[in-house]
């Protein structure tokens, strides 16, 4: 056995990680929980990887910790949905070039019922006021997303500073959030592809859609030769360019789930 | 049950019997504390001469203390424990061997390599000692699965193929049954026949009789006389001894 | 509650389905886990065996850090091997955050304490029985840890266990760490986070469903083995 044990690791170690060798090059792109969620990246990637032969590693996070992975330089593309934070991103220094890619929408989700009433809402901040006025379960994702940005502008955008009993920060994804708030009867903000491709809605239904304000733009940005020289910034900006080019933006928009269109691309 | 062969000559290296003779041990004022307690001492002795001797006295005496004060399991809290000319290989036998959790073998093997064999020499070597003990059979046995009175002979074949020059033996027959102890006994005779000082331990005077060469008589910690055999269980000197020899409870 | 009754076929299909990506993850999983024990137990065993050898000052300490290290949390660990590995931290250069070795890594620093206390213990107890034939036999201590680490082989086995069931279970380190990347870093445990996620309720347990039971073959395995070599050593 005492010899047999390092054998055995080794012959272990040398099988390898035959997984990971499939491709000539990778990248690997930091991205949010919405667009990997909903399976966009499932369809998106194959035509990619069959146009340049570069393999596409992502690592789905929230948008805050999507940022910071690639502000510490462990990712060499970024692909998330805070208009304002990529904007200060490319203003650090971290990024030298953004561009639109693709919007979906927010949709507000909440119990069959209704009983704030949203459905009849003339706009998102009425909505929002209403949930607030009737001090009704509201779920929050709590955890520096771009949905969690997205609906903290929203708050203000409707007077109302959410605090109480009634407003449940999570600190959790999409996903959870949805899950924790199926379970307890609670309104909750959610990207429209995350909701679409969710499968566990018990009693929730999509109450309020539609208002300009809930326009929620996609962004992929090229990450900073300069402050991260090892990236693998050439394979990095043939991607973004693929994005932003006619069989990528047409590779988005034909991505559907229950042949429904989930993003619009939008490239200028 | 399972006579011992003798050992024959050609297997006893001459320079181990020439050896015996040369290894006193001497016992200088040692006394031995633990957390503030005389358990053992003072006492000075020496044993010269072929022996075996027997280590004697009533339960809880310092019998075993003394034997491991000896062999350097343990370390006098005063006094000296010193052999002259020089420190020779030494072995010991527990009361409960102590036998790895392999084969019978595997002990053997285990104690030659410590021992610095060479690799190549320890498997005939440990078949020869199985073979002398009447283990041959168990050889590939687990030790643990062994009966009392194997796993002791067992005990004593790890002692034998380390060739040492002292062999001491704690009570080494106290848990077995008479057909066992006649193993054992036969066993000591064999190491005594090799050339080895024997220094054992027992409380039960029929066998320190047949063994005896000279006799150290252990009471309440300390060495109350240390005598030949002979005299030692016609004429003890010490009243302890007599006590003890008379078959009266002492301390 | 349909869901329910549907967990255990879904699990059994997957399991039948023979799927390429399930089984991928499925071996990426072991593999990993599997490197990270035995990595663990090379420097784990020696180590313990060591701290119970030996007396130095601060043992005591040491002995309180590998028990209290234990617990560590995953996602702790994950957070310090992540901080360690990022391009912007001490081992940046080596380009392993987000990969399979990170994951052995992070793997490493939640088994290495458990395999290291547990076999402190397990040495320390058989050195006790062992302790004076040892020193008759005039072994020094570094002789004796070979000796000892082999007869408690049946003990360090159920402690390899031990750490195999806390490596393969977890999800903290490993998805911080590895990054959950689709045929690169996915094992069972981000997987079934993921599908939970989604909502996918009864995919995420049909899939812990198969690392169950997966994880209950190897510990058979590992009993019956165990047993049968128990029975014959005594």
């Amino acid at each position: 056995m005492k010899i047999t044990l390092p054998l055995a690791l080794a012959g272990i170690m040398t099988t390898g990680w035959a997984i990971q060798a499939h491709a000539e090059g990778y990248i690997t792109l930091a991205s949010t929980t919405s667009t990997e969620n909903s399976g966009l990246f499932d369809t998106i990637l194959p035509l990619f990887e069959q146009a340049t032969d570069i393999e596409v590693r992502v690592v789905a996070v929230g948008t805050g910790q999507a940022f910071e992975i690639a502000r510490r330089g462990d990712a060499d593309s970024l692909l998330v949905h805070d208009t304002a934070g990529e904007k200060a991103f490319v203003e650090n220094g971290y990024a030298t070039e953004r561009a639109d890619v693709m919007v979906n929408d927010f949709v507000l989700i909440g119990p069959a019922s209704d009983p704030a009433g949203i459905a009849d809402a003339q706009s998102a901040a009425e909505a929002f006021a209403d949930i607030a006025e009737a001090e009704l379960p509201f779920a929050s994702r709590g955890d520096d997303s771009g949905t969690h940005r997205a609906e903290l502008r929203l708050w203000e955008n409707a007077d109302v500073t959410p605090e109480g009993d009634w407003y449940r920060e999570l600190g959790s994804g999409m996903g959870p959030a949805l899950n924790t708030a199926a379970a307890m009867d609670a309104y909750v903000m959610s990207d429209r592809a995350t909701w679409v491709a969710f499968e566990n809605p018990q009693n929730l239904t999509l109450l309020f859609e539609g208002d300009d304000v809930l326009f929620n733009q996609y962004g992929s940005l090229l990450l900073s030769e300069a402050r991260h020289p090892h990236l693998k910034h050439d394979l990095a900006k043939q991607w973004h360019q693929w994005l932003l080019s006619e069989d990528g933006q047409q590779a988005i928009a034909n991505f559907e789930v229950g042949g429904q269109q989930l993003f619009f691309p939008n490239a200028q | 049950m399972t006579s011992l062969s003798i050992p024959d000559a050609h297997t006893i290296p001459d320079a181990q019997v020439a050896s015996y003779q040369a290894a006193n041990l001497s016992f200088d004022a040692v006394s031995f504390y633990h957390q503030g307690k005389t358990l053992f001492g003072p006492c000075s002795f020496t044993l010269t001469g072929a022996g075996p001797t027997l280590v004697m006295g009533p339960n809880g005496a310092g019998k075993s203390l003394l034997l491991r004060l000896a062999h350097g399991l343990l370390s006098p809290t005063q006094g000296r424990v010193s052999w002259s000319p020089a420190r020779p290989r030494q072995a010991m036998v527990f009361q409960q061997p102590v036998l790895l959790r392999r084969s019978a073998i595997s002990n053997l093997t285990h104690a030659l390599a410590v021992n610095k064999t060479p690799r190549k020499a320890r498997k005939p070597l440990a078949e020869a000692a199985l073979a002398r003990f009447g283990l041959i059979a168990c050889t590939d046995t687990p030790a643990r699965v062994l009966s009392g009175g194997e796993q002791q002979r067992l005990a004593l074949a790890r002692a034998w193929v380390l060739e040492p020059e002292v062999l001491f033996l704690d009570e080494p027959t106290s848990a077995l049954d008479p057909a066992a102890i006649k193993a054992v006994e036969a066993a000591v005779h064999a190491f005594q026949r090799q050339g080895t000082r024997i220094v054992m331990t027992t409380h039960d005077v029929h066998q320190a009789k047949r063994l005896a060469s000279d006799v150290l008589f252990v009471a309440g910690g300390h060495v109350r006389e240390h005598t030949p055999a002979d005299m030692f269980f016609t004429a003890p000197a010490s009243k302890e001894a007599q006590a003890f020899l008379a078959g009266e409870l002492i301390e | 509650m349909p869901q329910e009754t549907n967990v255990f076929f879904v699990a059994l299909s997957l399991l039948l389905s023979g799927d390429a990506a399930l089984m991928s993850i499925v071996a990426l999983s072991l593999k990993v886990s599997l490197i990270a024990v035995l990595a663990s137990a090379m420097l784990g065993f020696p180590l313990g065996a060591a701290v119970a050898l030996w007396r130095f000052p601060g043992r005591g300490a040491v002995v309180v850090a590998l028990n209290a290290l234990m617990g560590l949390p995953p996602v702790v660990a994950g957070l310090c091997v992540y901080l360690l590995l990022s391009r912007a931290g001490p081992l940046g250069e080596w380009g392993l955050l987000f990969t399979p070795t990170a994951m052995v890594i992070a793997q490493v620093v939640l088994v290495l304490p458990i395999l290291a206390a547990l076999s402190r213990q397990k040495v320390e107890e058989l050195l006790g029985e062992y302790r004076e034939q040892f020193v008759s036999l005039g072994m020094s201590r570094l002789r004796m840890m070979p000796t000892l680490l082999w007869d408690a082989r049946f003990a360090l086995l159920t402690v390899l266990l031990a750490g195999f069931g806390r490596a393969s279970a977890e999800v903290g380190a490993v998805m911080m760490v590895g990054g959950n990347i689709d045929g690169v870093t996915r094992v069972m445990t981000t997987a079934i986070v993921l599908e939970t996620s989604k909502g996918n309720l009864p995919l995420a347990l049909g899939l812990g469903i198969v690392l169950l039971t997966l994880v209950m073959l190897i510990n058979a395995a590992a009993y019956v083995i165990g047993e049968m070599a128990r029975r014959r050593m005594g």
